[in-house]
């Protein structure tokens, strides 16, 4: 009796959440509200005594996907107003591939024949004493080792990909140089200036730690002719 | 369990991480080494498959048998080839990053799992991995915008073929109640169990397939792709995935779909016709040499599908030793396109071939053994691949398939030659750099090869035979 209105509740906010995700204005709300989904869905799970499938939904998708798509709603700045331009002009056709594809459902689910003895394999005796969590890792190291290790595989391939098209060495992060530290001397970084009195440090007289040359490429012999302003007044400094 | 039969893979995961680890930690320049141990590692893998015993493991996921062994080693070679021939080519464009040779690493274990799955979620987990390393290799060159929108164009058009192949396969799991090949070749031995539902399953896993091999209807990403990625990833991407996809498409449909070669025959027939065409017709008008190569990659495989058609052991025969031939003949093709350099900088039309036949004579002579074996013209090898699916085609009464594959061949051999001539007899815009040593060496070995080929076909004929025999149990 309980279980059945906790259901009908969870299932309740889980629907209505799910439509504020698509018809709310603002996208973070959007995402808030696909976080409140997720949460609902979780507690239906609990309730089918799924619990595994549960606490992965909790981790994996609210905390981990939801957040970034928060993260990424933030930063990004979409207009989603903009993005609904073409909803009217895409509509049909949109519709046309969703009709496809429900009549190839239709068509699955017309051919679609229960084993005479499914009913009865379905519930099937659950061994005493294990949790689906339990059953789960049981299987999960042993007889899927295989599939378990080439998905991480997998994953691992997506950290290099993101890596390797997105991180890049800045030119103004510091990194420290040791050789370069140890072969500074005083002539390189100290100057000892004369101050008249009551004349106070001409601004020239400090000497700062010069900014490193920028890297530039080579330039082509007597094309560099608008390029030697900057290069002369780094050296002055 | 017989955990060792994927003993090559796990040797190449580790090899991977190793290298990784290594690039990251060692303190010189650490690409030229780590490429240096990933060929290694890729000559190793191909030393361990050699020495492997056949059988199935991981509870019937994974096989072992000479149709797998035979499609890792051509795939191990092609791999290899591909990473020699980008070593010069990364350094000058600024691409050597360690990363480099990991990700081709990776890519080519998954190319591994896909010639050994023998169920349906191998499978997929095979082709992922393969797919995802290949994306971030085809927008590796992250600077330019070529490279990115060819990263970009194949991620998502990738990621739909994914979508379909899974949608197929839950539909085909659903109705065999399976995910096993040898399960479902159980399931499915009565053809009266082809229901429509599970003929759409399969058709969407022939469309998801098509796509990693570029047959058309699914080719429209290849020219993009193959002209925005960086040469030598091209080079790979037409050579060892196209390998693993066909292969993968050939188990698939021999191993559990066999029994229902009448629902899908009439399929690959269709795709192999309209490819064959699309890649003669479509090739005649480019100017770019690397999307030549595409529609000419699509039109080879085209005429590889006719063995699939077949259905025969024969035909599977067929198969194999066109891909053997092709990879060889298309790594040699590379080997000259990457070596298209004035001045330092890299061209890619075909008019910048002008005059090749006097300034280097050797490079001009290779890239023309290529040409003339691509368009089929014997005694070159890729006469050979065409005779050898074109003679089950007519066994088998598939008189059209053979017919409508002689015509585009002769289309074909328009658009090859016309390369040859722009190399003989165009007055020269200007010389070509000369090519560095690696990519010589490679040029002259596939073009003896591609020569040669046919003083000694036994092996490869031998055991191409022994692996197309042994999918049909």
């Amino acid at each position: 009796m309980i279980a059945t209105l906790a259901f009908y509740v969870f299932a309740l906010i889980l629907l209505v959440s799910a439509a504020m995700v698509v018809t709310a204005r603002n996208p973070v709300h959007s995402v808030l509200f696909l976080i409140m989904a997720f949460f609902n869905a979780a507690a239906l799970f609990l309730i089918a005594g799924a619990e595994f499938l549960a606490m992965i939904l909790v981790i994996v998708y609210v905390g981990a996907v939801a957040v970034l798509f928060l993260f990424v709603v933030m930063m990004l700045d979409v207009n989603f107003a903009e993005l609904r331009e073409g909803y009217q002009r895409y509509a049909p056709v949109g519709a046309a591939v969703g009709a496809v594809l429900f009549v190839e459902l239709l068509m699955v689910l017309g051919g679609w024949h229960f084993a005479p003895d499914a009913a009865s394999l379905r519930l099937g005796q659950i061994p005493a004493g294990v949790s689906n969590t339990d059953a789960l890792g049981r299987v999960l190291y042993t007889d899927y080792v295989l599939l378990f290790q080439l998905a991480g595989l997998v994953l691992l391939v997506a950290m290099i990909g993101a890596i390797v098209l997105t991180l890049r060495d800045r030119k103004t992060s510091r990194h420290q140089d040791i050789g370069r530290q140890t072969a500074r001397s005083a002539a390189t970084s100290l100057r000892m200036v004369t101050v008249a009195i009551g004349a106070g440090v001409a601004p020239g007289d400090i000497l700062r730690p010069q900014p490193e040359a920028p890297l530039t490429p080579p330039e082509p012999v007597g094309g560099g002719a608008g390029h030697g302003g900057p290069h002369h007044a780094a050296e002055i400094r | 369990m017989n955990w060792t039969a994927a003993i090559p893979e796990i040797f190449l995961a580790l090899s991977g991480l190793a290298i990784l680890m290594l690039g990251v930690f060692v303190r010189r320049e650490p690409t030229f080494l780590c490429s240096m141990l990933a060929v290694g590692a890729l000559l190793l893998t191909a030393v361990l498959v050699l020495g492997g015993s056949d059988g199935a493991a991981y509870g019937g996921q994974f096989v072992v048998d000479p149709f797998s062994s035979f499609v890792k080693l051509l795939v191990l070679a092609a791999a290899a080839l591909a990473l020699v021939l980008s070593l010069d080519y990364n350094r000058r464009e600024g691409l050597a990053r360690l990363e480099y040779p990991v990700l081709m690493l990776f890519a080519t274990l998954g190319m591994l799992v896909m010639a050994s799955a023998s169920n349906l979620m191998t499978l997929y987990l095979g082709l992922e991995l393969q797919s995802l390393a290949i994306y971030v290799l085809a927008a590796f060159a992250r600077d330019t915008l070529r490279s990115s929108e060819a990263g970009l164009k194949y991620f998502v058009l990738g990621a739909l073929a994914s979508g379909l192949l899974l949608y197929g396969i839950s539909l085909v799991y659903g109705f065999t109640g399976g995910v096993g090949f040898a399960g479902m070749a159980q399931a499915l031995a009565d053809p009266v169990h082809a229901s429509p539902g599970l003929i759409a399953g399969i058709v969407f896993i022939v469309a998801g397939l098509a796509f990693k091999i570029s047959a058309v209807p699914f080719h429209m990403w290849t020219p993009d792709v193959y002209e925005g990625a960086p040469s030598p990833v091209t080079a790979f991407l037409a050579t060892a995935p196209k390998v693993a996809a066909m292969a993968l498409l050939l188990r698939v449909m021999v191993t559990p779909f066999g029994h229902l070669l009448g629902s899908w025959q009439l399929l690959i027939e269709l795709v192999s016709i309209a490819s064959m065409v699309l890649g003669a017709l479509a090739a005649i008008g480019q100017t770019n040499i690397k999307r030549l190569m595409a529609y000419s990659s699509i039109g080879h495989m085209g005429y590889a599908l006719i063995g699939l058609a077949c259905g025969t052991p024969e035909g599977i025969r067929g198969v194999l030793v066109y891909l053997v031939i092709y990879v060889f003949m298309n790594a040699g093709t590379f080997a000259c396109i990457i070596a298209m350099r004035r001045r330092g900088l890299a061209v890619e039309k075909i008019a910048d071939l002008g005059g090749l036949g006097r300034s280097d004579p050797g490079l001009a002579l290779a890239m023309a053994v290529f040409m003339f074996s691509m368009a089929g013209i014997p005694p070159m090898s890729g006469f050979f691949g065409k005779l050898y699916v074109f003679l089950p085609a007519v066994q088998s009464g598939l008189w059209t398939l053979a017919v409508i594959g002689v015509l585009t061949s002769v289309v074909g051999a328009y658009y090859y030659l016309r390369v040859v001539k722009v190399m003989y007899f165009d007055p020269g815009v200007e010389e070509l750099d000369a090519p560095p040593a690696s990519l010589s060496v490679l040029a002259t070995g596939t073009a003896l090869f591609t020569t040669l080929f046919f003083v000694f076909p036994g092996p490869f004929i031998g055991a191409a035979q022994a692996a197309a025999r042994v999918l049909f149990g």
